[in-house]
């Protein structure tokens, strides 16, 4: 149960190796040791050490296998992760790929993929954790979307569609379970430097983890809806999205 | 019933939603009781405690307050029947007339009789009378298995229900002694104290002349000045003391509601220049010394509830009620937590300091002989956090504890520290409800 400071005992995040999202679990937990966290994520290495990672913060870490392109793994994932102490304060849905932005639209696997993952995945998801917020009569969903839905560049308008579907059904999810006392928190990040975008060159207004984590558990702790990372970016989206098509085709990539 | 309702404390922090349900007979209790999912039942009252006491997301709460009739009076021996959901107000205004007023009152008349067992409470009489609990004859307790059981002070239940945060049963009625008064009045000497020192002076000093005692502290006064404050003292006056035009109806008690407080605050109105401000008013407009000032028991013990839904001067983000005691001999952690309010800007209006005297017998029950502070604070600093989070330990350090009445936001691990009885008071409500029926956000949030 979150006090009245915010502070939270219990966080579940999917896609729990995400630099965003063990970012922001540090930052929501750094003034109480002893907060739980169940990491859902594949097996293996990365999720080791994102579990030794936050175990170094005095945070207690249990793990959950999930596997985003499995189906059959999602009831399973997260009733051990629901089941594995008392109320969840926190979900964040934190799992996504970025693949090959050329191949994605020339390739059908490729971009079923992408769909698979960053949308389908996450709106399954967000009706079994929904399901479970709802039973307690309280918590949050920090749903990671990206600055990339808001309107499609050529440049990676896979990728922006299957997040503007899992940011409006999130949008929406929010509304529906306002009256279950449950808050869904989309975040609108613009570029940030982790392990998805390594090799890229940076965008304007780029930004490392920590960055978006802080807006992020400040925009939890407001009671908000929506967020960007960085929060002009909020300013600069309106005005991009309202660009004549020539000239939005013009600026750099 | 109506589905899903959101519920809050009285500082509006943290609110989960519940199914609500007006309590009905104690037949339709007990079967909401029996028949209760996995989360649980809670009695709720008229939601005063500030944190997350009377909430129980995703389970179901029981609005106790359309129980509120009183069963019996005896003006003889002062014993009344009450049911659960009567306000401490509603028997003021109802036993007043007769010479009875209620034995403990806190800072507001709106607490049900059910959360006055519930949290033990206290009031400025605590140093010579003790909490609440001690006047509670008897009370019938609606248990997990359905049964109504008649509990009286010999029983450990029932020292586990008093001060037990609702998590035993549904208490349904209690018979409570009252205390016999000549008027509604009270006979009230103000001191101004020029800093901790001089306070704690006084009040170690005289205290135990008065029947009821509390010092309004302004917590933003540093330096010499620090703890700087108004004392006020009295006992109920007697017939003979009033002037002559109030005596013809001693015991007459209508309070006004003076204004209700519109949902309009921004958060923030209430920062550190304005209660400053208004600190610096009060404790100017403070006679230095003043001795036999005839004062109203609505003007006395409850000046806040004549403006309904204050709470909302805070704005949207709400604000929290920090509590402690510390034993006798731990001035200097008082000094130094009020020292650490005032240094930070993290006090709003006048903090309140009360010396409690000998505890009551419930297990979790907070009064323990000591000084305790009480202050209001509003959310939003960040450093607010941290702030509380060493001051818990600077009262732990001492010996002290914190008021579940008031909590939400201790962390689980400071409870068993702070009550050293919990363990006892966890083996009696195991064997009364072993399988967890009675719970709320309070009880998921402390482990309890």
């Amino acid at each position: 149960m979150k006090d009245a400071i915010g502070n939270v005992q219990r966080v579940v995040v999917l896609g729990g190796t995400s630099d965003i999202a063990l970012a922001t679990v540090v930052k929501l937990t750094e003034e109480r040791r002893g907060v739980q966290v169940t990491l859902a994520a594949r097996p293996g290495e990365r999720r080791a050490a994102a579990a030794a990672a936050l175990d170094a913060f005095g945070i207690r870490v249990t793990e959950v296998d999930f596997e985003a392109t499995d189906r059959t793994s999602y009831e399973g994932a997260i009733a051990s992760a629901f089941e594995a102490g008392g109320d969840v304060d926190v979900v964040m849905v934190a799992f996504g790929v970025l693949g090959d932005q050329e191949r994605a639209w020339q390739d059908v696997d490729a971009a079923l993929e992408l769909v698979q993952v960053n949308y389908a995945a996450a709106v399954g998801c967000g009706v079994l954790v929904a399901e479970r917020l709802r039973a307690q009569g309280h918590g949050a969903i920090i749903a990671m979307s990206s600055v990339a839905a808001e309107r499609p560049r050529r440049s990676n308008f896979a990728y922006g569609s299957t997040k503007a579907g899992m940011d409006a059904f999130y949008t929406g999810l929010g509304e529906a379970l306002a009256k279950d006392g449950v808050q869904v928190l989309v975040v609108r990040p613009g570029f940030v430097r982790t392990k998805m975008t390594a090799g890229l060159d940076a965008a304007p207004l780029s930004q490392v983890p920590e960055q978006v984590a802080e807006v992020i558990v400040a925009g939890l702790r407001a009671g908000r809806r929506t967020v960007w990372a960085p929060p002009a970016m909020r300013w600069v989206m309106s005005v991009l999205r309202h660009l004549p098509r020539p000239v939005f085709r013009r600026l750099p990539a | 019933m109506d589905s899903g309702r959101p519920l809050a404390g009285w500082g509006r922090t943290n609110p989960s939603v519940a199914t609500v349900h007006s309590a009905g007979d104690d037949a339709e209790l007990a079967r909401l009781v029996t028949e209760a999912g996995r989360r649980g039942v809670l009695a709720r009252g008229l939601g005063r405690s500030y944190g997350d006491a009377a909430q129980n997301g995703g389970g179901v709460v029981v609005d106790m307050t359309a129980r509120h009739r009183v069963l019996s009076v005896d003006t003889g021996t002062a014993l009344v029947e009450v049911e659960a959901g009567a306000s401490l107000d509603h028997l003021m205004r109802l036993l007043l007339p007769m010479g009875l007023f209620v034995p403990v009152t806190p800072g507001t008349r709106q607490v049900t009789v059910g959360g006055a067992i519930a949290a033990d409470i206290h009031g400025k009489n605590h140093h010579v009378d003790g909490s609440f609990g001690l006047y509670v004859v008897a009370f019938d307790l609606l248990c997990a298995d359905g049964t109504i059981r008649r509990l009286t002070p010999e029983s450990e239940l029932f020292w586990a229900t008093v001060g037990g945060m609702g998590l035993t049963g549904l208490v349904l009625r209690a018979t409570l002694r009252m205390k016999k008064v000549e008027s509604a009045y009270c006979l009230v000497d103000t001191e101004r104290c020029a800093n901790l020192d001089d306070l704690l002076g006084r009040m170690a000093e005289s205290d135990d002349r008065y029947t009821y005692s509390v010092a309004w502290i302004d917590c933003l006064a540093h330096g010499s000045s620090l703890g700087r404050s108004v004392l006020t003292r009295g006992w109920s006056a007697p017939l003979d003391k009033l002037p002559r035009r109030l005596r013809g109806h001693a015991l007459n008690f209508r309070p006004k509601q003076l204004a209700v407080a519109p949902p309009v605050f921004p958060s923030g109105l209430l920062n550190r220049a304005t209660v400053a401000a208004f600190n610096e008013a009060w404790y100017r407009k403070a006679p230095r010394e003043r001795r036999g000032e005839i004062q109203s028991i609505a003007a006395f013990f409850h000046p806040l509830d004549a403006v309904a839904q204050w709470n909302r001067i805070y704005g949207p983000r709400g604000f929290l009620q920090y509590q402690f005691v510390v034993p006798f001999g731990a001035e200097d952690t008082l000094r130094r937590c009020i020292q650490m309010l005032g240094d930070t800007g993290q006090a709003s209006f006048l903090a309140v300091l009360k010396r409690f005297g000998q505890p009551s017998a419930g297990h979790l029950s907070f009064p323990t002989p000591g000084w305790t502070l009480a202050l209001d604070i509003p959310i939003g600093a960040a450093i607010l956090g941290g702030l509380l989070d060493r001051l818990d330990e600077e009262v732990l350090a001492a010996g002290g504890r914190e008021y579940l009445a008031k909590d939400s936001r201790l962390p689980a691990s400071a409870i068993a520290r702070m009550y050293p009885r919990l363990d006892e008071w966890r083996d009696v409500r195991r064997a009364a409800d072993p399988h967890g029926v009675f719970t709320s956000d309070l009880a998921r949030r402390l482990g309890l």
